[in-house]
């Protein structure tokens, strides 16, 4: 039972990481960045490493996204004359 | 250098470090074996240092010089985004304005903030008796503070957030534990020695030095990762660059 579950951990974060690397929006990388942060804690958790889960959970998943997508936003925000339209949509997806 | 010849250049490489991996891994014990050499004598390590959780006696007794060099490179870190990361001469200061939040996300984030607050002094406080720790407790904390901005806006989390105070916290903490090693320097003989009482097995104060050590952790990276954090959104929140003066105020 236990092998399933690391077996099934381990095909989750091959997929994810190789869907992160597909991915080439910084905006949606970050979220998939995110699923992959979760899907190695759920592999730390199940080869019974709960501390190196709780670092890859906090930091993974929150941290590290979170600053991606603060870079991504100050890195778009800025309106030049000929991308009005990039502009609004960075700006749609700051107010979710 | 053309794209075939970095092809060709990246495919020797691939088979040379393929190939001394494999002759590497086949050396390895097999994988989720009962007996483990390090893990036993580590177990027996932290048993006799009467500390619970036998990671934190790896990270803050036995190989306590390792967690100082992690601890110094997240204080570089933060010391290296503030640098660089500061107001440039062309960068205008905006005030952040107040703004709507919906209901039901001012609700959840205001209940979670308190919990999640708890959740991190916890996971700091037993990071010597169950899983958890001074960095991974700090993360949480300073994940925390950040539904303020989640509840309200950046006003109200710029109010629960005093900079200076968690700047120079970030750096007696980060001081703090090469200061106790010197202690077990002066007193036991050996850089970073658990000179303390070692107190009772399974109680929160016992280890000797591991929960002093991983205390200041919990401080230094819970301090430095909010300062880190609020660089990166003083940048995205507050800062305006010289060629968005006019379009500042539509948000």
């Amino acid at each position: 039972m236990n092998a399933w579950l690391i077996g099934a951990a381990v095909v989750f974060v091959v997929l994810a990481a190789t869907t992160a690397v597909l991915t080439r929006d910084p905006a949606r990388q970050a979220v998939v960045l995110a699923v992959l942060g979760l899907g190695l804690a759920v592999m730390f958790a199940v080869l019974q490493a709960p501390d190196v889960a709780l670092s890859q959970l906090a930091v993974g998943t929150a941290l590290t996204p979170l600053l991606i997508l603060l870079t991504v936003r100050k890195v778009t925000h800025r309106p030049t004359r000929e991308s009005g339209g990039e502009h609004d949509r960075s700006r749609k997806r700051d107010q979710r | 250098m053309s794209t075939r010849a970095r092809l060709v250049m990246f495919l020797l490489a691939a088979a040379v470090v393929a190939a001394f991996f494999s002759a590497a891994c086949a050396h390895l014990p097999p994988f989720a074996t009962p007996d483990h050499p390090y893990g036993e004598r580590a177990v027996a390590a932290a048993l006799e240092r009467r500390t619970a959780n036998v990671v934190s006696a790896v990270n803050f007794d036995i190989r306590a010089f390792d967690t100082l060099g992690e601890e110094s490179i997240l204080f570089g870190t933060v010391l290296g985004a503030t640098l660089l990361l500061r107001r440039a001469r062309d960068e205008r200061h905006r005030r952040p304005v107040a703004e709507r939040v919906m209901p039901t996300t001012r609700l959840f984030a205001t209940l979670l903030l308190p919990v999640t607050l708890a959740v991190g002094v916890y996971t700091v406080a037993h990071g010597q008796l169950s899983p958890g720790g001074g960095f991974q407790g700090g993360v949480v904390l300073a994940t925390a503070l950040h539904l303020a901005y989640v509840a309200a806006d950046y006003r109200a989390l710029q109010k629960v957030r005093p900079l200076v105070v968690l700047d120079v916290a970030d750096s007696l903490a980060a001081a703090s534990y090469t200061l106790v090693g010197l202690a077990g320097l002066i007193t036991g003989g050996a850089f970073l020695q658990n000179v303390l009482p070692l107190g009772t097995f399974n109680t929160i104060t016992s280890g000797g030095t591991v929960p002093v050590l991983n205390a200041t952790v919990g401080v230094e990276v819970a301090c430095g990762l909010i300062c880190l954090l609020a660089h990166f959104l003083d940048q995205a929140v507050e800062f305006t660059g010289p060629d968005q003066y006019e379009k500042t105020g539509d948000r």
